[in-house]
């Protein structure tokens, strides 16, 4: 069982406390209308599914009730970071699937889990 | 091929065991192959066999990167069934039933196929109007099953709490008598067995590291044995088929879950059924050897680790107490994780690819071990074809650009 | 119940029981004693009980062969009623209790006399690892029959055919340090955390805390370690930070350091947990801990020897005859052989020697054994046979002589003629395997080391192994291992560990130990007698050899087609003896066969513990509306609604009797119809909705549109998913301009609000809009009907002139002087106010409202008849009439899609793909049955073409039906494939009783169609 940082209540809870809810960053596109049968699919139900770190969207369902992002390895699941809406990761997937520090985005004391 | 039976048994045993053959050989990789499947689980391994026997390519490799049968093969809950809701499920599960009611005397290995009969019970009235139109669709679909009421249930299994005082009274059941479960190892034993008896190359500890692709078609695979080549390549690696799908260059409308499993101590025989409730959510049947075997619920989250959260154990125990009050004091001996690969309409892929002569067989979610006689079949039949067989024709990955989804998950019962 | 026997085998002194008192058992029915302090084990052992059991597959005569986690065959039934029973309890970790009553789980008529061995011995020879997969195929009508015969002869225990009396609890705690054994190296551990002030908490499986030390021959400080133990126990027990747990097995290691610890508070007292203060004790308790740090101090296995008859009773582990001699006072036997391939194993004929006994012989596998307790054998003027090791036990009951002779190891050969020594009883040794269960459960695969024969944990951060677990066995090593875990786990959390003075240990001389797993016989494995690797399933060496003959080559394979270690005891005695048969068989190194992955449970857990409290009325809350008393009181039958319990029609008593359901909801129907009903409505989900991007936010998640509904005004609204699928529908009233009180379904509530969390935040964040459930605050109540205006007027101040109070208006005012919110709308299609006031305030109106409407003809009504009077009106239920499947246009319902609404709404864009504008979707319809008599079965199938042959093509289902009192027939609502353009069609209905009906699609609004009744 998962002990997940929530990054807007600035402690680590019990994964009870949360609910996942899939790949994080996905982008409804500006002008659905424009979009092709093929792309509007591939918005609602094509995803990565990474042997390795992966992004993804998390909730403190049972808590503050917001929504954040994890990086996580899907293998050993170690959670590497949390951060919250809006935020980039500041570690993500080298070739191999495992993890490498992108921008030196520094983050408050403790997301990193 | 070593025939198996009670006399061969004896005789066997007379010489000390000695002269019993392997079950399948261990080759070196051959340069080329008229088809490569990738993945030696069930599926994979049937589908070998039946290209090899019944549609007369015998040039086959199945590329293993571990020992075969080990992936969800050795670690689902055996349950086989075909009552689906939707006519398209509904055929291929069927089809595969077929296949199952014969298995052991095609393969001359006992898969121990027993036809001791599935509930899908029923808790609340959505549940038993899904069941209804659930059990109607069978039937017009030829398949067999009945709607029983809560008494029928009793009946059939006299240890379950059907009592009106239980959270989610028991209201009623589909009841399918043909569906069971069957010995999962021994399936994968018996498809490798068969295969590599009409020439099958079962390459275990050999692991594809890349696809080779020229303008569009497939010619072969990168492994760390060495390159092999083939014109038709067949995926069949559940939880690993978004890996292989990103070397060839595309995304799979799949995602890989943790699905756990839990078995009790063994037990003197109490259950003589299988027993399925998606509604306070635990699966229930009792092994050859005694053990209670229980299905618990899928991890929300991605996961490859082959194990998942303990919450999930705790609430699948806590259904099957609600269920089984006189198990308080049955002891839950060992638990683990498969890697589930699931669709968002909780039906598999059977289909080709953006990579012509690339074909992927996937998405099975919890409910592949049912299908694995049928799934081999028509995959089988359309890598020797080029074209999907009708019956794998409904489960492109194309479908969810057109939105022609097969949606299980609404009223079609427990998926697993 | 016979005479009870004396404790033959029950040493003069010694042990650490209280032999002051006496405790009498039985077991399979013989009256038997012992003393608090034993095991069922040691108390069997002390009375000369050979047999405990018969063995799986070949049912042969086991006995006791180790003391604890690892013992294979001593697996008993527990309990003297049905309530109590309970299967497979392990006999070495059993305290014994007055009135303890056990069985064994196999062996009939006994397990002295059993039938099924005579097959064992005959059959043994036909039955090799897998023989079920090469057999019983034909005919293969048969299968079934065959397999019922093999049912009947598997399984242990039996299960209790009573529900459980007793009850289980959960702790959910924190700790920085979690120590795992409480032996040498964990003691240690934990006073170093313990002292550092760190937060640490200490679990041991077994009855006393102290592990080896307890049965220790080495003196610590000049005294016998035991006392170390007890004195350090006293001193953490006295730490405000530290929690002991005796009597409590880690039985999972999850991720992220969850660590469940199974408590064990009564099973040592008594087989019911008994009464303190006149309410039953919690019999196991789970605690649920997250820990900082988790120190493994979890010891080590000892490994026997594999070799013919290994199983006859009277074999044990080297380890577990000095630790019932030195610990319960018990000496098994009364002749020992010591067959050894290490220094440890010298112990058992030491400790042999000291009860007074006879040690035939010390056989040693190694030329030129030495070291101190080599010598000390010597000194003892004990035999010690080197180079050598026992090929064969003999004996069937009881083991009478072993076959000794030398061996060649690395040749796997017998050199030279066997001798046979009588004895009675064998004690082996192969070393030790480091326990490392818990730490295999967090993925990480462990490490062979060639130096220890065995394989020690790859460890995870955070994690740490020391003593045994970690492959370090020599005692001074041990507790420094142990405190040096313990000051770094510590120091993670920030707690520095004062230096901590370890006791004197005498260093012992130690010479290598010999890499010997199965011993070889004078005939190939094949031919030798049985050499049991796994005894509780019966898995030999000859097994696992022909499984690699037959092409099984990796372990996993090997085990799944023998079934090593998939008994209760998981291999623990037996894995690595099988991985090193296969590598010698397969010719390649042990690790190159694989690792071996444990899983969770170490030990088997009762589910009652794992479920605790979760069972029986906790096991899913039930919600209960304010009204639910006076439901319960007016004799409602009650509908599950997700977590709801909702009234689902009112019986009344009828001239005597209880009206059926049919009847009741006839009579709630009409009075809806023709004078005034009542529903208690509070389970709908309510949304309180605010901000200035309000009315912007429910334009893009519902399909119709929403800017210009006026304040006071109210609307229904259809909500899709991205892929266009309806998944929920409501009516939102406009309260204030930037204020709207959104209702969902009632299983809805929860998921509808996460689901405008979810696109508020992640994809609209800028839209300043405020969500919060207020579902519990409102309660609702909706009168309903001719008469609902003049019940209301008589108890509200609102205006309810139909003019200035209008269908699909709400208004606040008082409702029988409470504050209230009145919606004029309608699910029912008569005239209809909805009644919301402060859910407290809700029992007071909903009695006014009897009050006055009893002239009326006031009704309550429940669900049923919601569900018949909305669909006469053809409104749908989401989830009923819909699936997860169907679009707004396939339920007809274009008049609440705002194609032009400027924004592109949830669910728009799906509308346009190739197969949602297939013309021939499932689309909503009404059906007609042909005969008015006929109501259609829900889920019925519907074809156009009753006569085709099975599979028969279908064309949908019937979705909601019912007979209508008001039309005086059935009808129905479904779903046909381009139901739309076939009004008037007739389609079948292919019953299982053999039947087809007949029904016209028609139109889904079955009564005013023009929607007159509720604008009146």
């Amino acid at each position: 069982m998962f002990y997940i940082y929530c990054p807007y209540c600035g402690e680590h809870r019990e994964e009870e406390e949360f609910h996942p809810k899939g790949q994080a960053h996905i982008e409804r596109p500006k002008e659905p209308e424009a979009c092709s049968d093929e792309e509007w699919g591939d918005y609602l139900f094509f995803r990565d599914n990474p042997r390795g770190v992966h992004h993804e969207l998390w909730v403190h369902a049972v808590g503050c009730r917001k929504f954040f992002n994890v990086t996580r390895h899907t293998v050993t699941y170690e959670i590497l970071e949390t951060y919250k809406m809006g935020e980039q990761p500041s570690i993500t997937a080298d070739a191999q699937g495992q993890p490498r520090e992108a921008v030196a985005a520094s983050r408050q004391e403790g997301v990193r889990a | 091929m070593q025939r198996y039976s009670g006399f061969g048994l004896v005789k066997h045993a007379l010489s000390h065991h000695e002269n019993w053959e392997r079950q399948w050989r261990n080759p070196t990789p051959k340069k080329q192959y008229d088809v490569i499947i990738v993945g030696g689980g069930g599926h994979g391994l049937a589908t070998a066999y039946y290209l090899a026997k019944e549609f007369g390519v015998k040039n086959v490799a199945v590329i293993e990167k571990g020992w075969l049968g080990g992936g969800n093969t050795a670690r689902n809950t055996t349950i086989v069934r075909s009552n689906y809701l939707w006519d398209e499920s509904a055929a291929l599960y069927e089809h595969a039933m077929k296949l199952w009611e014969g298995l052991s005397q095609d393969l001359n290995y006992n898969v121990m196929f027993s036809q001791r009969g599935v509930l899908n019970l029923g808790h609340t009235l959505q549940d038993m109007r899904d069941i209804q139109r659930r059990v109607n669709a069978n039937r017009l679909n030829g398949i067999d099953g009945e709607v029983l009421d809560a008494k029928g249930v009793q009946e059939l299994v006299p240890i379950m709490d059907c009592s009106s005082s239980a959270r989610y009274p028991v209201l009623g059941a589909s009841w399918q008598p043909r569906a069971g479960v069957a010995r999962h190892d021994a399936v994968a034993w018996g498809y490798a067995r068969g295969a590599d008896a009409h020439g099958v190359d079962i390459l275990q500890q050999t692991e594809v590291t890349g696809f080779k692709i020229r303008d569009g078609q497939i010619y072969g695979v990168h492994t760390n044995r060495g390159d092999i080549e083939a014109k038709t390549v067949g995926c069949v690696t559940a939880g690993n088929s978004g890996v292989l799908a990103k070397m060839a260059g595309f995304n799979l409308p799949l995602e890989s879950h943790p699905l756990q499993a839990l078995v009790s101590e063994p037990l003197k025989p109490i259950l003589d059924t299988v027993v399925m409730s998606n509604h306070v959510h635990g699966y229930i049947s009792q092994s050859d050897k005694g053990d209670l075997v229980i299905g618990a619920g899928i991890d929300g989250y991605n996961g490859y680790g082959q194990r998942g959260s303990y919450p999930t154990v705790e609430h699948t125990l806590q259904a099957i107490v609600e269920m089984f009050p006189i198990f308080s004091r049955v002891r839950m001996n060992r638990q683990w994780g498969g890697i589930v690969d699931t669709c968002p309409d909780a039906c598999p892929i059977l289909s080709k690819t953006p990579v012509k002569g690339l074909f992927f067989n996937c998405g099975w979610g919890t409910g592949g071990f049912k299908a694995t006689p049928g799934s081999g079949h028509v995959f089988a039949a359309s890598l020797a074809k080029g074209e999907m067989h009708p019956i794998a024709e409904p489960f492109s990955m194309f479908r969810f650009h057109s939105g022609a989804l097969i949606d299980e998950h609404g009223a079609a019962g427990v998926a697993h | 119940m016979s005479q009870s026997k004396k404790q033959v085998h029950r040493l003069a002194k010694g042990g650490r029981i209280d032999r002051s008192r006496t405790l009498s058992f039985t077991f399979n029915g013989q009256n038997y004693q012992g003393h608090p302090g034993d095991t069922l084990a040691s108390a069997l052992l002390a009375n000369g009980v050979d047999i405990v059991n018969r063995s799986f597959k070949y049912s042969r005569p086991r006995g006791i062969v180790a003391a604890g986690a690892e013992e294979p065959n001593a697996i008993v039934q527990l309990g003297s009623t049905e309530a109590a029973q309970v299967p497979n309890v392990r006999a070495t970790q059993q305290a014994l209790f007055a009135g303890l009553t056990a069985r064994s789980t196999n062996g009939w008529p006994n397990v002295q006399r059993d039938l099924m061995g005579v097959v064992g011995k005959l059959g043994g020879k036909f039955m090799p690892p897998g023989f079920y997969y090469k057999t019983f195929m034909a005919p293969a009508s048969l299968w079934m029959t065959y397999e019922k015969y093999i049912r009947k002869s598997a399984g242990l225990g039996r299960s209790p055919m009573e529900a459980d009396p007793d009850t289980y609890d959960h702790l959910h705690q924190h700790c920085d340090v979690l120590v795992v054994g409480a032996g040498a190296a964990g003691l240690a551990a934990a006073l170093a955390a313990a002292r550092s002030g760190a937060r640490v908490i200490v679990a041991d499986e077994q009855e006393e805390m102290g592990g080896s030390l307890l049965d220790s021959r080495e003196t610590l400080d000049g005294k016998p370690a035991d006392q170390w133990a007890a004195q350090v126990v006293k001193e953490l027990a006295g730490y405000e930070n530290v929690t002991l747990l005796p009597r409590t097995t880690a039985n999972g290691y999850h991720d992220h350091h969850f660590v469940t610890l199974h408590e064990r508070r009564t099973e040592h007292l008594g087989e019911t947990a008994p009464l303190a203060k006149g309410r039953r004790q919690v019999r196991a308790r789970m605690h649920r801990v997250r820990a900082g740090q988790v120190i493994l101090a979890t010891g080590a296995h000892e490994r026997p020897l594999v070799y013919a008859g290994n199983d006859v009773p009277g074999n044990m582990l080297a380890g577990a005859v000095s630790t019932y001699i030195r610990r319960y006072g018990v000496a098994p036997g009364n002749k020992l052989v010591l067959t050894t391939s290490n220094d440890y194993g010298y112990r058992a004929a030491l400790d042999w020697k000291e009860a007074g006994r006879e040690v035939v012989a010390i056989v040693d596998a190694r030329q030129a054994p030495a070291g101190d307790w080599v010598e000390a054998a010597r000194a003892q003027g004990i035999k010690i046979i080197t180079g050598s090791a026992v090929i064969e036990a003999k004996g069937s009951s009881r083991v009478s002589a072993a076959r000794v002779a030398k061996i060649d190891i690395d040749a796997f050969q017998v050199k030279g003629p066997a001798q046979e020594l009588a004895c009675d009883t064998i004690a082996s040794s192969g070393g030790y395997s480091p326990v490392i269960h818990l730490a295999s459960h967090t993925g990480a695969r462990p490490t062979w080391r060639d130096d220890l024969l065995g394989f020690v944990p790859s460890l995870v951060k955070g994690v740490h192994a020391c003593g045994g677990a970690n492959g370090t066995y020599a005692l001074g090593e041990v507790l420094a291992d142990g405190v040096e875990a313990g000051v770094k786990a510590a120091a993670v959390s920030g707690h520095a560990a004062p230096s901590v003075s370890l006791p004197q240990v005498k260093a012992l001389k130690q010479g290598p130990a010999a890499a010997l797993f199965q011993v070889p016989h004078e005939k190939p494995t094949l031919r030798a007698p049985k050499q049991f690797v796994d005894l509780q399933n019966d898995v030999t060496a000859a097994g696992i050899e022909l499984a690699t003959r037959e092409g099984f080559e990796s372990i996993e394979h090997v085990k799944r087609y023998t079934a090593m270690g998939f008994g209760t005891d998981q291999g623990k005695l037996g894995n690595i003896n099988g991985m090193a048969i296969a590598a010698r068989c397969l010719g390649r190194p042990i690790p190159e066969v694989g690792t071996t992955v444990f899983r969770p449970n170490y030990t088997p857990v009762t589910f009652g513990a794992i479920v605790g409290r979760h069972c029986r009325d906790l096991f899913d809350p039930e919600r209960y509306t304010a009204l639910h008393q006076w439901h319960v009181e007016n004799g409602a039958e009650f509908e599950d609604v997700g977590q709801w319990k909702r009234p689902w029609y009112y019986p009344q008593r009828v001239n005597g009797k209880v009206e059926t359901m049919h009847e009741a909801v006839a009579r709630e129907c009409s009075a809806v119809r023709e004078k005034v009903g009542i529903l208690d409505a509070s389970t709908l989900g309510k949304i309180d909705i605010q901000g200035p991007d309000a009315r912007e936010f429910l334009a893009r998640v519902y399909t119709n549109k929403w800017e210009k509904l006026a304040v006071g005004k109210c609307r229904y609204g259809l909500m899709c998913k991205d892929d266009g699928m309806v998944t929920d529908d409501g009516v939102t009233s406009c309260l204030a301009d930037n204020h709207f009180l959104m209702t969902t379904t009632t299983g809805g509530a929860a998921a509808i609000l996460e689901w405008l969390e979810l696109w508020h935040q992640t994809e609209w964040p800028e839209l300043d809009v405020y969500f919060s459930s207020v579902t519990d605050h409102w309660a609702t109540m909706t009168i309903t009907g001719p008469e609902a205006r003049k019940l209301l007027a008589e108890i509200t101040d609102i205006d309810l002139d139909k003019d200035s109070f209008k269908f699909m208006e709400w208004r606040s005012g008082k409702v029988a002087g409470v504050p209230a919110r009145v919606y004029r709308i309608s699910f029912t299609g008569e005239l209809t106010f909805e009644i919301n006031v402060q859910a407290n305030y809700a029992m007071h109106v909903w009695q006014t409202l009897f009050k006055h409407g009893e002239k009326y003809g006031l009704t309550p009504y429940g669900t049923e008849t919601m569900h018949v009077l909305r669909a006469e009106k053809g409104f749908i239920i989401v989830g009923q009439d819909t699936d997860g499947s169907v679009t707004p246009e396939d339920l007809g319902m274009q008049w609440c899609v705002g194609y032009d609404k400027p924004f592109s709404w949830i669910g728009k864009r799906a509308l346009t793909r190739t197969d949602t504008k297939r013309e021939n979707r499932k689309q909503l319809v009404g059906l007609k049955p042909k005969d008015p008599k006929v109501v259609l079965e829900e889920g019925a199938q519907i074809v156009f073409d009753p006569k085709h042959a099975i599979p028969m093509p279908m064309a949908g289902h019937v979705t909601s039906s019912y007979y209508s009192p008001t039309l005086d027939s059935g009808f129905a609502l479904a779903v046909v494939k381009g139901g739309h353009k076939k009004m008037g069609e007739t389609v079948y209905l292919p019953m299982a009783d053999g039947q087809t009906h007949e029904a016209e699609i028609v139109s889904p609004i079955f009564y005013d169609p023009k929607g007159e009744r509720q604008h009146v």
